[in-house]
């Protein structure tokens, strides 16, 4: 009988990731191009946020978009009607994007024509929580259906997010949401996150929502 | 949700490190997987044994061990479990605080590999 040998591998499965990621990073802030990475449940509303953000702001910045819905080409067809260039990610029943996955996606966009970049991660809570893609801001939207007790069922992904936006705040007087406790349970995993409440059907809210953005994009091409 | 892409991961860096060692047979692999990962065990072996076939880590065993999600309160510093039932906790267990941080639970970490 051999005997058994223990080998040390010390090593952080995600650590290529991660590094991956912090040069992609490195690489947008060289050429301005401000990364969102869009986050959330499937039918929270992200191509909604996306086509709404794009009439806004399609004046002032050069947006490109980066589909990976698991759902088929509909969606950057849409995306393509409003006359904006989007890509359509083909990510075989992926749960997540990751950082290689982005690196070959910006470089067939030439990301490097664009100023504002918005990445409609896969509909999923948990997994792109987990997988950092080298976006400047990450950002994930909940919808008022899905409940205020998300964030403390998944609080990896309220605590990596920047900003939250609260979606379909149209539907709150048909449902028990309570918008101040969302927000509490929030602040508790993520003190200082913004969070904009909007409609996307009615647009209400989403100004505010349209303002924030634009002025990081502001202070990312300046600084 | 996501075992596939990281057992891809997990296998690359074990044959990577036997191969340094000169391993003729991996016999288990230690690992720390943090709680809010949500992997499942069963079907993280079962993508090991189908991406492991045909290699010297055919037919190892995944040995996790599973990291706690804990939280420490910013207001008295104090540290505890994370989850109460499937849903984390909204006060600090010590003085009741809501400035709690996420401590722990997202590792994914290999240790080592028992080998021969």
């Amino acid at each position: 009988m051999q005997d058994i040998k223990l080998i040390e591998v010390k090593q952080d499965i995600l650590s290529e990731n991660k590094e991956l990621a912090d040069n992609l990073r490195t690489r947008l802030q060289q050429e301005k191009t401000f990364l969102l990475n869009l986050m959330s449940s499937p039918g929270a509303g992200k191509t909604s946020l996306i086509q709404k953000t794009i009439e806004k702001l399609q004046q002032e910045f050069r947006i490109g978009i980066i589909e990976a819905d698991i759902d088929s080409m509909v969606d950057s067809e849409k995306i393509a009607s409003l006359g904006i260039t989007a890509i359509q990610l083909r990510t075989g029943g992926f749960c997540h994007l990751d950082a290689s996955m982005l690196n070959q996606a910006l470089e067939d966009l030439e990301f490097q024509d664009f100023d504002l970049i918005i990445v409609e991660n896969i509909g999923n809570l948990v997994c792109p929580a987990e997988f950092d893609i080298g976006a400047i801001k990450n950002a994930m939207i909940l919808s008022v259906p899905e409940g205020d007790d998300k964030p403390l069922k998944y609080p990896a992904m309220f605590s990596v997010s920047d900003v939250v936006v609260l979606n379909k705040i149209d539907y709150l007087q048909l449902t028990e949401f309570d918008t101040l406790e969302f927000k509490d349970r929030i602040n508790s995993l993520n003190a200082g996150a913004p969070v904009f409440e909007l409609s996307c059907r009615t647009e209400d809210g989403l100004t505010d929502w349209t303002t924030w953005l634009k002025n990081q994009i502001d202070s990312f091409i300046q600084g | 949700m996501h075992e596939l892409p990281v057992i891809e991961k997990i296998v690359d860096i074990i044959l990577t490190t036997a191969q340094k060692h000169q391993i003729n047979e991996i016999r288990a692999v230690n690992l720390e997987i943090g709680e809010l990962s949500h992997l499942e065990e069963e079907w993280m072996q079962h993508y090991f044994d189908y991406l492991s076939k045909d290699t010297i880590a055919q037919g190892a065993k995944l040995k996790i061990d599973k990291i706690q999600a804990k939280m420490r309160c910013s207001h008295c510093q104090n540290e505890f479990e994370a989850y109460s039932g499937s849903s984390v906790k909204k006060n600090c267990l010590f003085c009741g605080s809501t400035e709690l941080k996420l401590i722990s639970g997202n590792e994914y970490y290999i240790k080592n590999l028992e080998a021969i």
